[in-house]
C-alpha cells in the first residue's frame, strides 16, 4: 500500500470517526444522566439528515408533523400528571413548549419548503424539528419510566427505535437521499484533497466538544447535569429535578444526532434505516469508553472510524463485522478487570 | 404559634413491613429536636419519608402547607433540607461545585453570600474548595454535605447521623455548628445514635423503638430518664444487659 492511499483512508476514517465521537458522547451523556441506552440515536441522525435533504429539495418533511403530534402527546401527559393540582403557569408553559412551538415550526417548514430555502434555514429548521422530537420522546416514552430498571428503559428504547424507523420509511420513502454540501470549496495539501464538507465536519465536531466541555465545566445547568449523573438522590436533595436533567440530555443528544446527519448526508446517501448502523458505531465507541468516560469514547470513536476505513478498503464485505469485532476484546478485558456486580437495584 | 414541621400519625412501610408506625412529631421555629434510638428503630426511614424519598401514609405539613403532593425538589425549594446518612455528595466534582449546586433553587445573587456564610461556618471547606469531594476525609465530607444543604437556605435542616464514623473532635465541632445554626434561625431535626451528645444540645427529644415513639419530652427530662439512660446513654447498673 502506498502512503497516498493510507493517508486517504486515514482522512476518511477520521471524518467518520469524528461523527461517531459526537454520537458516542451523546450516548454516554444520556446514559449517565437518565440510564437510558439511547438506541434511537441513529434515528435522530437519519431524521436530521433526511429532513435537511427534503427541505433543500423543496419537499415538506413529515418529521415536522411528527414533532407536532408528539408535542400534543407530551402536553397530554403533562395535563394528566398535573390533573390534581392544575397550576395555570405550568400549563401555559407546557402548552407553549409542546404545542405552540412545534406548530410554529411546522408552519415555517410548510412555508419554506415551497420555495427551496437557503442551506442555513434548512439546517436550522432540521435541528429544531429533531430537537423537539427528542424532547417530546423523553416526555412520552422515558420520563414516566424514570424510576424503573435499566432493562425496562432499554426495552422502551428499542421500541422507540423501531417506531421511529417505521415512521422514517413513511416520511421519506425507501429511496435514499443526499443533501447539498454546507461548504462546497475544496483545497489540496500535498496529495490529499480536503473538501469543504470534511473541514466542516472537523470544525463542528471540535466546536461541539469544546462547547460541551465548557457547558459541563462552567455553567450551572451543565454542572447540574453532571451532578445528576454522579448522584441522582444527591441532585434531587439539592433541588435539581431529574426530569430537567433528562430533558437537557435528550435535547443535546437529538441535536447532536441531527447535526451529525446533516454533516454526513452531503457525503453519503442516507436511507431511512441508515442511522441505526451509524448510531451503533457510536455505541461501540461508547462501550469502549465503558459508558462513562468522555475522552475514552472520543478516542475510541476515532479508532472505530479508522478501522472502518481500512477494512472497507481491504475487505469491504467484512467492514461491519471487523468494526463490531473490536468490541469483543474490549468486553473480555472489561469483564475480567471489573469485579462481579450485583444486579442493579435502584 | 403553629409548628414549622408537623407530622401526624405517620406510617412508612417497605412492602408489607411497617418500619414506622403511627408517629407524630413537631418541630418549632428556632428549635433543635432530636430523635434518638437504637440502630434499626426507623429513624432514617422517618426522615427519608418526611423528605419525600419514601412514601408516607399520614399527614406532613411544613410551614403550614401540606406536603403530600410535593416532590423532593419542591420540598427543597420550600426550605426543607436533608443531610442524608450517606451524604450523597457529587464525589467527582470539587467542593465549590458541590456547594454551588446546593443553591440550585436560589437566586444567583444570593448564592454568593450563602457560600461565604458556609465558608465562615466551615473554614476547612474553604481551604479545600478546589478539591474533589470524593477525596475529602469523612469529617470534611460531612461538613460539605451540611454546607451543601445550607446553600439551599433551609428553614429546617434534617441531619441523619451526622456524627457517624467521625473522630470525637470533629463530632464536637459538628454539634457546635448545629447550635450555631439555631442561633442563626435554622431549625434542626437531628437523628442520632450518639444520644448523649444529641440530648445535650436539643430542646425537645423523641425516643424511637421498633418504629414507634416510646417517649417524648424536653431533652433535659429525657436525658434524666432512667430507662433512656440505661438503654442509650451507656450508664448501666451492674447486672443490666446492654440492648
Amino acid at each position: 500500500m502506498n502512503t497516498t492511499i493510507m493517508l486517504f483512508l486515514l482522512q476518511d476514517g477520521i471524518t467518520n470517526g469524528a461523527i461517531y465521537a459526537l454520537l458516542g458522547l451523546a450516548l454516554v451523556l444520556v446514559f449517565a444522566v437518565t440510564r437510558v441506552i439511547l438506541i434511537p440515536q441513529g434515528e435522530f441522525v437519519t431524521y436530521g439528515a433526511l429532513t435537511y435533504a427534503s427541505l433543500a429539495a423543496g419537499q415538506m418533511p413529515g418529521t415536522a408533523k411528527l414533532a407536532l403530534a408528539l408535542g400534543i402527546g407530551a402536553f397530554a401527559f403533562d395535563l394528566f400528571v398535573a390533573r390534581k393540582a392544575l397550576h395555570a403557569r405550568l400549563i401555559v408553559r407546557s402548552f407553549l413548549t409542546n404545542i405552540v412551538l412545534p406548530a410554529i415550526v411546522l408552519a415555517l417548514a410548510i412555508y419554506f419548503a415551497a420555495q427551496k430555502p437557503p442551506v442555513a434555514i434548512c439546517i436550522a429548521l432540521s435541528l429544531v424539528i429533531v430537537a423537539m422530537i427528542g424532547l417530546y420522546l423523553y416526555r412520552i416514552a422515558f420520563q414516566p419510566l424514570a424510576h424503573t430498571s435499566v432493562l425496562v428503559l432499554l426495552i422502551a428504547s428499542v421500541g422507540v427505535h423501531l417506531a421511529l424507523q417505521g415512521l422514517g420509511l413513511l416520511f421519506f420513502g425507501a429511496e435514499g437521499q443526499r443533501g447539498p454540501a454546507v461548504l462546497s470549496t475544496a483545497f489540496t495539501a500535498g496529495s490529499l484533497r480536503f473538501t469543504g464538507q470534511s473541514i466542516t465536519v472537523y470544525a463542528i465536531t471540535i466546536a461541539f466538544i469544546v462547547g460541551l466541555w465548557l457547558f459541563f465545566g462552567l455553567t450551572l445547568y451543565g454542572k447540574a447535569l453532571r451532578a445528576t449523573a454522579v448522584n441522582r438522590l444527591g441532585a434531587r436533595l439539592a433541588g435539581i429535578r431529574t426530569t430537567l436533567s433528562g430533558q437537557i440530555a435528550f435535547l443535546l443528544a437529538s441535536v447532536i444526532g441531527a447535526l451529525s446527519g446533516i454533516m454526513i448526508v452531503p457525503i453519503t446517501t442516507l436511507y431511512y434505516d441508515s442511522g441505526f448502523l451509524i448510531g451503533l458505531k457510536g455505541f461501540v465507541a461508547a462501550i469502549i469508553g465503558g459508558l462513562v468516560s468522555y475522552p475514552l469514547t472520543a478516542v475510541a470513536a476515532l479508532v472505530v472510524g479508522i478501522v472502518e476505513a481500512f477494512s472497507s478498503f481491504y475487505a469491504s464485505n467484512y467492514k461491519e463485522v471487523i468494526v463490531f469485532m473490536l468490541l469483543i476484546p474490549v468486553l473480555l478485558l472489561r469483564s475480567l478487570a471489573a469485579p462481579a456486580v450485583e444486579e442493579e437495584k435502584d | 404559634m403553629s409548628a414549622l414541621l408537623s407530622v401526624a400519625d405517620a406510617h412508612v412501610a417497605y412492602g408489607k413491613v411497617e418500619a414506622v408506625r403511627s408517629v407524630s412529631l413537631e418541630v418549632g421555629a428556632n428549635e433543635i429536636v432530636t430523635i434518638v434510638g437504637a440502630n434499626g428503630a426507623g429513624k432514617t426511614t422517618l426522615l427519608s419519608a418526611i423528605m419525600g424519598i419514601l412514601p408516607l401514609k399520614g399527614r406532613v405539613a411544613f410551614a403550614g402547607q401540606d406536603l403530600a403532593r410535593l416532590d423532593i425538589e419542591d420540598r427543597v425549594a420550600m426550605g426543607l433540607g436533608l443531610v442524608p446518612e450517606h451524604r450523597e455528595l457529587f464525589v467527582t466534582m470539587n467542593v465549590e461545585d458541590n456547594l454551588e449546586l446546593g443553591a440550585f433553587r436560589i437566586e444567583r445573587s444570593k448564592a454568593k453570600a450563602s457560600m461565604e456564610r458556609v465558608y465562615t461556618l466551615f473554614p476547612r471547606l474553604k481551604e479545600r474548595r478546589k478539591q474533589l469531594a470524593g477525596t475529602l476525609s469523612g469529617g470534611e465530607q460531612q461538613m460539605l454535605a451540611m454546607g451543601r444543604a445550607l446553600m439551599g437556605e433551609p428553614k429546617l435542616l434534617m441531619l441523619d447521623e451526622p456524627s457517624l464514623g467521625l473522630a470525637p473532635i470533629i463530632v464536637a465541632d459538628i454539634f457546635r455548628i448545629v447550635t450555631e445554626l439555631r442561633a442563626s434561625g435554622v431549625s434542626v431535626l437531628l437523628v442520632e445514635q450518639n444520644a448523649q451528645a444529641a440530648l445535650k444540645i436539643a430542646d425537645h427529644a423523641y425516643v424511637m423503638e421498633l418504629g414507634e415513639f416510646v417517649l417524648s419530652g424536653k431533652a433535659s427530662d429525657i436525658a434524666a430518664n432512667e430507662r433512656v439512660a440505661a438503654s442509650y446513654l451507656g450508664f448501666q447498673h451492674e447486672g443490666d444487659s446492654v440492648l
